[in-house]
């Protein structure tokens, strides 16, 4: 079958981002919060390509978002650009140290290590009154890339969202047919082999974890400007595992996969806040037992099943 | 002096909830591989309904000492029904698929039961001081401590000392072993594999709700308070090896003790320390300080 998952991408964005002026300011903030934590989800769905689960990319969802805000915080920096730059870098630098730690371990080491990192965030954070300890801080936006954006942040940043989410999902869709990329799959499949072949299976889950880490910053940085207020809780460990959830009803199968499962995630956490806040996490409990058993491979399996058959 | 004295004490009552809490963790993971989220939630419950029965038997004006008996009554009540109800209904359905999975099916576990104790119980938080205060104090130097914190610590030990006994001294212990070491050849010689996995399964949950059911009558039972203790059980379970029941006693002694220290001379390090130590242990023994040696199968 012709891959067509970069034309849908194209498509959905272009159509996504010329109704932006039509759509309603609420749904604004829903689609940019959605798109934000489905680039999140995509590193997870690279690091499940792999063979790894981690229940801790809190961690850099929350240092993506406290290094934008602290970018605007110390420097007085309130350009949407620098600060989502700033929260990448720092993502990716944390990781790319945390890694050398976290590439020899796999299975539920590997999750669990990975979430208790990132509740060592959320302590040093709930702890750190400059910071704003539990109840964080507000940060403010006001430009991006210079040009003035007060009055209708919102939109341009959903503008913004839908661009990184499109180049975000293109760029890892182009690594995962890549060398590295098929490499990644192999992993997951039979580690000695990879090995025997030659190739370093350390070097690769080291990159993935890095890039998984960005991708997270990155989510974490446009979630913060969204909201505009951050606190420890993005750190964590049951955020994590709200991407974990994630990842699992969207399935890995495809780049596409992570939008359209957090898309539905947002949509029926917004309904169940309104009419059944008591059972909301016993719903998602039920959920990804269902899915679990029934459909392993996530939500966007079916889809493809159905499609094949036709 | 009476400092230290302070930290060391404060750190073996820490580490005695530790270690019931990680004693159970450590034993579902040894023989079933198992990773279960879900423990911190069966942590809750056991406080939940002893904070109830405590309750009641006070309110029905009976002897006070019997509040030790609904404590334990509770934590049997939980083992009992949620031990077989969880592995008998569900997980025995997933074994066989990876061990992540295994994991995020515990996950679901721990969510659909956090909501269903907040369904339960509402979300006020419940006070049973009675079986805390009861005791009266000793006093170490000159520190005064509840006697209350003497329980805690021998129910952790004769829970250890039991587990061990159990585990290399009886027949059942040896034949939870052998599965341990090799499930297939297990059942091969007869061993009824899936019984061992009941048995184990609800001890494991039993404990945990041991562990709720003596931490209850210390604090303020109130929803969200299973969430942290996976976490902290789980570092303390890694520090010593999974699937090791000394390992999971050291990792205890040293994880209370850590946290009693940084508590007492740097508050703002506390969780962090914990983790730091427990990455440290990790460093220098990717697998933790007592690791089962593995038979490698081909």
């Amino acid at each position: 079958m012709k891959d067509r998952t970069l034309i849908v991408l194209a498509a959905a964005s272009v159509v996504m981002a010329a109704s932006i002026p039509l759509t309603p300011q609420w749904l604004v903030f829903l689609i940019t919060l959605a798109l934000a934590k489905g680039l999140v989800v995509l590193g997870l769905v690279l690091l499940m390509r792999t063979g790894l689960v981690s229940f801790g990319q809190g961690l850099y969802y929350c240092l993506g978002a406290y290094a934008a805000a602290l970018v605007e915080q110390s420097f007085h920096v309130n350009d949407a650009a620098l600060m989502l730059a700033a929260a990448v870098v720092a993502a990716a630098a944390v990781a790319a140290v945390l890694g050398f730690l976290l590439a020899a371990y796999r299975g539920i080491f590997f999750a669990m290590l990975s979430m208790a990192l990132s509740m060592i965030l959320f302590g040093l954070l709930v702890k750190s009154a400059a910071l704003g300890s539990t109840d964080g801080f507000n940060i403010a936006t006001h430009s991006l890339a210079g040009a003035k954006i007060e009055g209708s942040a919102g939109r341009v940043l959903l503008g913004v969202t839908i661009v990184s989410f499109a180049a975000a999902a293109a760029g890892l869709h182009r690594y995962l047919n890549s060398h590295l990329g098929r490499l990644s799959a192999a992993i997951r499949d039979n580690e000695l082999r990879v090995e025997y072949l030659g190739a370093s299976v350390r070097n690769v889950v080291h990159l993935n974890y890095v890039i998984a880490a960005a991708l997270g910053g990155l989510g974490g940085g446009l979630t913060a400007l969204a909201v505009g207020h951050i606190d420890p809780d993005m750190a964590y460990w049951t955020t994590s595992g709200e991407f974990v959830f994630v990842a699992v009803l969207s399935g890995t199968g495809n780049v596409l996969a992570p939008f359209a499962g957090s898309a539905l995630y947002e949509a029926i956490r917004t309904l169940a806040n309104q009419y059944a806040p008591n059972v909301w996490q016993m719903t998602l409990g039920a959920a990804m037992l269902a899915i679990i058993m029934f459909a392993p491979d996530g939500l966007w399996s079916l889809f493809r099943r159905r499609a094949r058959a036709s | 002096m009476s400092d230290l004295l302070a930290v060391v004490v404060d750190g073996i009552i820490y580490s005695s909830w530790l270690f019931i809490m990680a004693a159970g963790l450590t034993l579902i993971y040894g023989v079933m591989k198992i990773l279960n989220i879900a423990h911190g939630s069966l942590y809750a419950l056991g406080a939940y309904l002893s904070a109830t029965l405590v309750g009641l038997w006070v309110a029905g004006g009976h002897a006070p000492y019997g509040s030790y008996a609904m404590l334990a009554l509770s934590a049997l009540l939980v083992g009992v029904v949620m031990g077989p109800l969880l592995e008998r209904g569900l997980l025995r359905l997933m074994y066989g698929r990876d061990e992540v999975v295994l994991l995020l099916v515990t996950y679901a576990v721990f969510l659909i039961l956090e909501d269903a104790i907040k369904l339960v119980w509402g979300v006020d938080s419940l006070y049973v001081a009675q079986p805390y205060d009861l005791p009266g104090n000793f006093t170490i130097g000159d520190l005064s401590y509840p006697v209350y914190n003497l329980v805690l610590i021998g129910t952790a030990v004769v829970a250890g000392l039991a587990l061990a006994w159990a585990l290399n001294r009886t027949h059942h212990g040896k034949m939870l072993l052998a599965v341990i070491h090799d499930s297939e050849v297990s059942r091969a010689l007869g061993i009824n594999v899936g019984r061992v996995y009941l048995v184990t399964f609800t001890i494991g949950t039993m404990l945990a709700a041991v562990g709720g059911a003596v931490t209850a009558p210390t604090l303020a039972v109130s929803a969200g308070m299973g969430v942290e203790v996976i976490v902290l059980s789980f570092a303390v379970v890694v520090i010593g090896g999974l699937g090791s029941l000394g390992g999971a006693a050291l990792g205890a002694l040293i994880v209370g003790l850590v946290r009693s220290a940084a508590v007492h001379y740097w508050p703002t390090v506390e969780l962090f320390s914990v983790y730091s130590v427990m990455a440290m242990v990790l460093i220098a023994r990717p697998k933790g300080l007592f690791t089962p040696p593995e038979a490698r199968r081909i």
